[in-house]
């Protein structure tokens, strides 16, 4: 039997406004049978979208194919006409986006948008499809599967929107569905559990898949191919095994080598005291925070009563799923959001709650590492005066003395020095970030707050930073406050971690004792969610008792009681839903908020 | 949440309306000369001055004036003018001088309006379907010029052209409110030619700017990768979504065909409601000129808030709360 998709010498160049063509899919050749899933591969820029995208006759704007063929059941696309296409596309071949918040319509319910496709074309009335939906739903696992149809995205959680995406490439009852990083900005919590509905779905159904992620061990529990793609040309290809234990290509042996091995205890990187003093750089005592409340406007609690003492030169990882509150207290530390209740210590000294009511030593002393290196640094600046603000502002040097600290800032965060003349659209993505880190270091900061600092870039890139970050903190003595909801990353990175469930810290101490037992059952939660480089995983994992109890349930604020009562396996019926949970202090400040006693924690590890 | 924000805009409008309204108060007190010296002129005794003053309660002090004033407006009084002064009387009551102006501008908005709101969202949605299309450049050449050229040009050239030149209709669109059919349309039709041209643009701008930005949308991608044909993702996906400012630009523009018109009414010689108010300026009519006002004001209010409404309406985040 010939296979469903043939990609042969595929070609796709991008046109620029001179005129001139940049190839970006340079000649590349696989296949694709009924019943597999072939992944692709490779880092941002490696053209593994624009390729996924060709299963569809589609490019994206500005690029155009430039030879070879992509047939499906040997029809070539690429050569069809636009109808021709439209026919095939939410038919045949099905795709699903990386971010369902924003490829649903938030206009229409999600009903017609599941349905759409197939009604559209007269394949069944809607009352057919709406039948054919809510079967998928079933299958999918989704809350209330009769209404669900009727409601609108914006009603539903980020986790059941990228099931009902997969709803919505299934209802037309494709040959062939093309993922494009479906589970890349979920929790991990989130992402076991859409793995393994599109998992049973595709064997379910029957119908191949094309799988583009950056993530290895995603691919290990999904493909049964790889095609490792670099710079749009194929490095290596074959079995997922195969390529997983014996990587023959440097390429594919160094994106195994930046895979973050499963958090656990031993890989913190201790901070050598040599910077510490008798007085912790930040305090946070008794902390409640939150959003609205002014102007009659319902006030909307997102951190409750939270206390965190941050040692100087240490570095804390901030941990929890999104929506617990970890930017939040990054906000509150640095005075974007005025706390409700409760204080922040800097150097033992209370801060003002506000900005404008902190001096400028306060404020300098404080610094930001925003998220999306994109959005904050300002495209129409050049490097040299995105560096040089902070400086001018906080430390008023001479031109001469200016222009020595920017040169100086650029090697710190190990760019060339020449970078000073660009514009922040020159750059790559990881260069971006280092210019992003350098301007926060530039007002010679004593706090760093990093805001899911590496959770944009590709694993390579962001293990750089990581390095990158381990170093500047040994060079300069800066107390490193790190949020990200990546456990690996923070074990790979801090030496204390602060675990935020709900609103509330659920667990905090030392790296290695946090990740070693006994664990708050959040905790252990978090660290067995973590895939792992190995094919099997995710079915072992669902059937422990902390997937079955604990995964993607909604995550409410409580007010009394502990939150995580309702995903807790061992929870007590009658007290944990009732009593503020008690503050367990195991000693070397590792604290566990749980009703459980230490020994029923060691009795259940 | 939405009985929420529709009380909140309510109360919002109702507010701007009273502060508007001590604005106008303040603004006509501060002229010089009061009603007293209006009506009975230059050469006035002080005694009939304090007679008349008496009779108007003039001599009351500004706030308390002000609530009379307000209290009349609620209840339909909009108070006398100062026309028909000398003859005994003291005037006519304003409704009745402004009800018949008021009808033949809401004539003419009601006019462009018909004509402008489904052209332009026509044309501005003709244009996002095919961006950079001759079709869109065609479009976008003609609005962009057209917004450029002040509307008393267009006016003076479309009489040139039309009335002059070509003789098809009259250069002036005077009308005394009983004319009906063929003659009606005949009358509206050039200052309704030349506001459609002025309203059209803006609002057809608006349209494309609006569309094309929510074409550039992920879900708009998803929904060409579904293969939903164009016309559906336009009509059906990509407008939904444009409606909150599309109706806003609209509304504005409704809002300065009442108000906005004194240009239009006085070229063609229009009697309605910005014309009515030029001269009652002129003639230092205030009591009618403070009405006038009222209206516009309370006009452009209402239509903002209708617009307002629409696009709270249009956002299902709003209509359906989680």
């Amino acid at each position: 039997m010939s296979p469903l998709l043939e990609v042969d010498d595929l070609r796709i160049h991008a046109q620029t406004d001179e005129g001139a063509q940049v190839p970006i899919v340079k000649g590349v050749s696989f296949a694709l049978n009924r019943g597999e899933v072939v992944a692709l591969i490779g880092e941002s820029g490696s053209g593994k979208t624009t390729i996924a995208l060709s299963a569809l006759g589609y490019t994206k704007p500005g690029l155009e194919f430039g030879g070879g063929e992509v047939r499906l059941d040997g029809r070539d696309i690429v050569s069809m006409g636009a109808e021709e296409k439209r026919a095939l596309r939410g038919q045949q071949v099905a795709y699903l986006a990386q971010s369902a918040a924003a490829s649903f319509n938030p206009a229409l319910t999600i009903g017609e948008q599941v349905t759409e496709s197939t009604v559209m074309r007269g394949l069944m009335d809607q009352e057919a499809a709406n039948q054919r939906a809510m079967e998928l739903y079933r299958a999918l696992e989704l809350p209330d599967p009769e209404l669900l149809g009727r409601r609108y995205p914006h009603q539903v959680s980020g986790g059941q929107l990228q099931r009902l995406m997969a709803a919505m490439a299934l209802c037309g009852k494709p040959d062939l569905l093309v993922l494009d990083e479906p589970t890349t900005a979920l929790d991990v919590t989130t992402q076991i559990e859409v793995l393994k509905a599109f998992k049973s779905v595709i064997q379910q159904e029957g119908s191949a898949a094309l799988y583009v992620t950056h993530d290895l061990s995603v691919v290990a529990q999904i493909a049964d191919y790889i095609v490792v793609l670099y710079s749009g040309e194929i490095q290596e290809y074959g079995p997922v095994d195969e390529i997983l234990n014996r990587p023959t290509h440097a390429y594919t042996q160094r994106l195994m080598a930046a895979v973050r091995p499963p958090p656990a205890a031993g890989q913190g990187d201790e901070g050598t005291g040599e910077h510490r003093r008798d007085v912790p750089a930040i305090e946070v005592r008794n902390l409640t925070a939150g959003y609205g409340g002014k102007g009659g406007s319902k006030a909307i609690k997102v951190l409750q009563d939270i206390n965190v003492t941050i040692e100087r030169g240490h570095s804390v990882g901030v941990i929890g799923e999104s929506g617990c509150g970890k930017s939040t207290l990054a906000r509150v530390i640095s005075g974007l959001l005025p706390a409700m209740e409760g204080e922040v210590l800097l150097d033992g000294e209370p801060l003002a709650p506000g900005l404008r009511k902190r001096n400028r030593e306060e404020l300098q002393k404080i610094q930001f590492v925003f998220q999306m290196a994109d959005t904050a640094l300002n495209p129409k600046h050049r490097i040299d005066s995105i560096l040089g603000r902070p400086l001018e502002f906080y430390l008023s040097p001479g031109r001469r003395e200016k222009a020595k600290r920017v040169a100086d800032l650029l090697q710190m965060v190990e760019l060339p020095t020449d970078f000073s003349v660009r514009y922040p659209e020159e750059l790559s993505g990881g260069q971006k970030q280092r210019i992003n880190l350098a301007r926060a270091l530039s007002a010679s900061p004593e706090v760093l707050l990093c805001d899911e600092v590496i959770s944009a870039l590709d694993s390579i890139v962001g293990a750089n930073v990581i390095e990158l970050l381990k170093r500047l903190r040994k060079r300069t003595g800066v107390t490193f406050v790190f949020i990200s909801h990546d456990l690996s990353t923070v074990a790979s990175f801090a030496d204390d971690i602060v675990v935020l469930y709900a609103g509330r810290v659920v667990e905090q101490g030392p790296t290695d004792h946090v990740l070693s037992p006994p664990y708050h059952p959040y905790t252990r939660l978090l660290i067995s969610s973590v895939p792992e480089l190995r094919v099997g995983w995710l079915e072992e994992t669902m059937e422990t008792r902390e997937a079955k109890a604990g995964i993607d349930r909604v995550v409410e604020l409580t007010e009394v009681g502990c939150p995580f009562f309702s995903r807790c396996p061992l929870a007590i019926p009658g007290t944990c839903d009732n009593l503020t949970p008690p503050i367990r202090d195991l000693g070397s400040r590792h604290k566990i908020e749980c009703h459980r006693s230490l020994e029923e924690f060691r009795g259940e590890a | 949440m939405l009985m929420d924000a529709v009380l909140r805009r309510t109360a919002v409008g109702v507010l701007t309306l009273f502060l508007v309204s001590v604005l106008i108060f303040i603004g006509t007190s501060v002229l010089p000369g009061d009603v007293a010296n209006i009506i009975l002129g230059q050469m006035a005794t002080p005694e009939s001055l304090a007679v008349i003053r008496d009779k108007l309660g003039l001599d009351e002090p500004a706030y308390i004036r002000y609530f009379i004033w307000l209290g009349n407006l609620l209840t339909g009084d909009l108070g006398i003018s100062k026309a028909g002064a000398g003859f005994g009387t003291i005037g006519t009551p304003i409704s009745e001088m402004i009800a018949p102006r008021f009808i033949n501008t809401l004539r003419l908005s009601a006019a462009v309006a018909i004509i402008a709101i489904p052209l332009s969202l026509t044309l501005g949605l003709l244009a996002a379907m095919y961006p950079g299309s001759r079709l869109d450049r065609t479009i976008t050449f003609m609005t962009l010029g057209l917004i450029s050229v002040p509307e008393f040009l267009v006016a003076t050239f479309l009489v040139l052209v039309v009335a002059v030149h070509l003789d098809l209709l009259p250069a002036t669109a005077y009308i005394s409110g009983k004319e009906t059919g063929m003659k009606l349309v005949r009358a509206l039709a050039m200052p309704t030619l030349t506001l459609v041209i002025v309203a059209s643009s803006q609002i057809m701008r608006m349209t494309r700017a609006t569309v094309l930005n929510v074409m550039s949308s992920p879900y708009i991608e998803m929904a060409i990768l579904k293969g939903v044909p164009r016309k559906r993702i336009i009509l059906r996906h990509a407008l939904f979504n444009a409606v909150g400012p599309i109706v806003n630009v609209i509304a504005l523009n409704l809002a300065y065909l009442v108000s906005g018109v004194v240009i239009v009414e006085t070229i063609f010689a229009y009697p309605g409601l910005a014309k009515l108010m030029v001269e009652a300026v002129q003639t230092r009519d205030l009591p009618l000129v403070q009405a006038c006002a009222m209206i516009f004001c309370a006009t452009y209010i209402s239509l903002i808030f209708i617009a307002d409404m629409a696009s709270i309406l249009s956002n299902p985040r709003l209509r359906h709360p989680k």
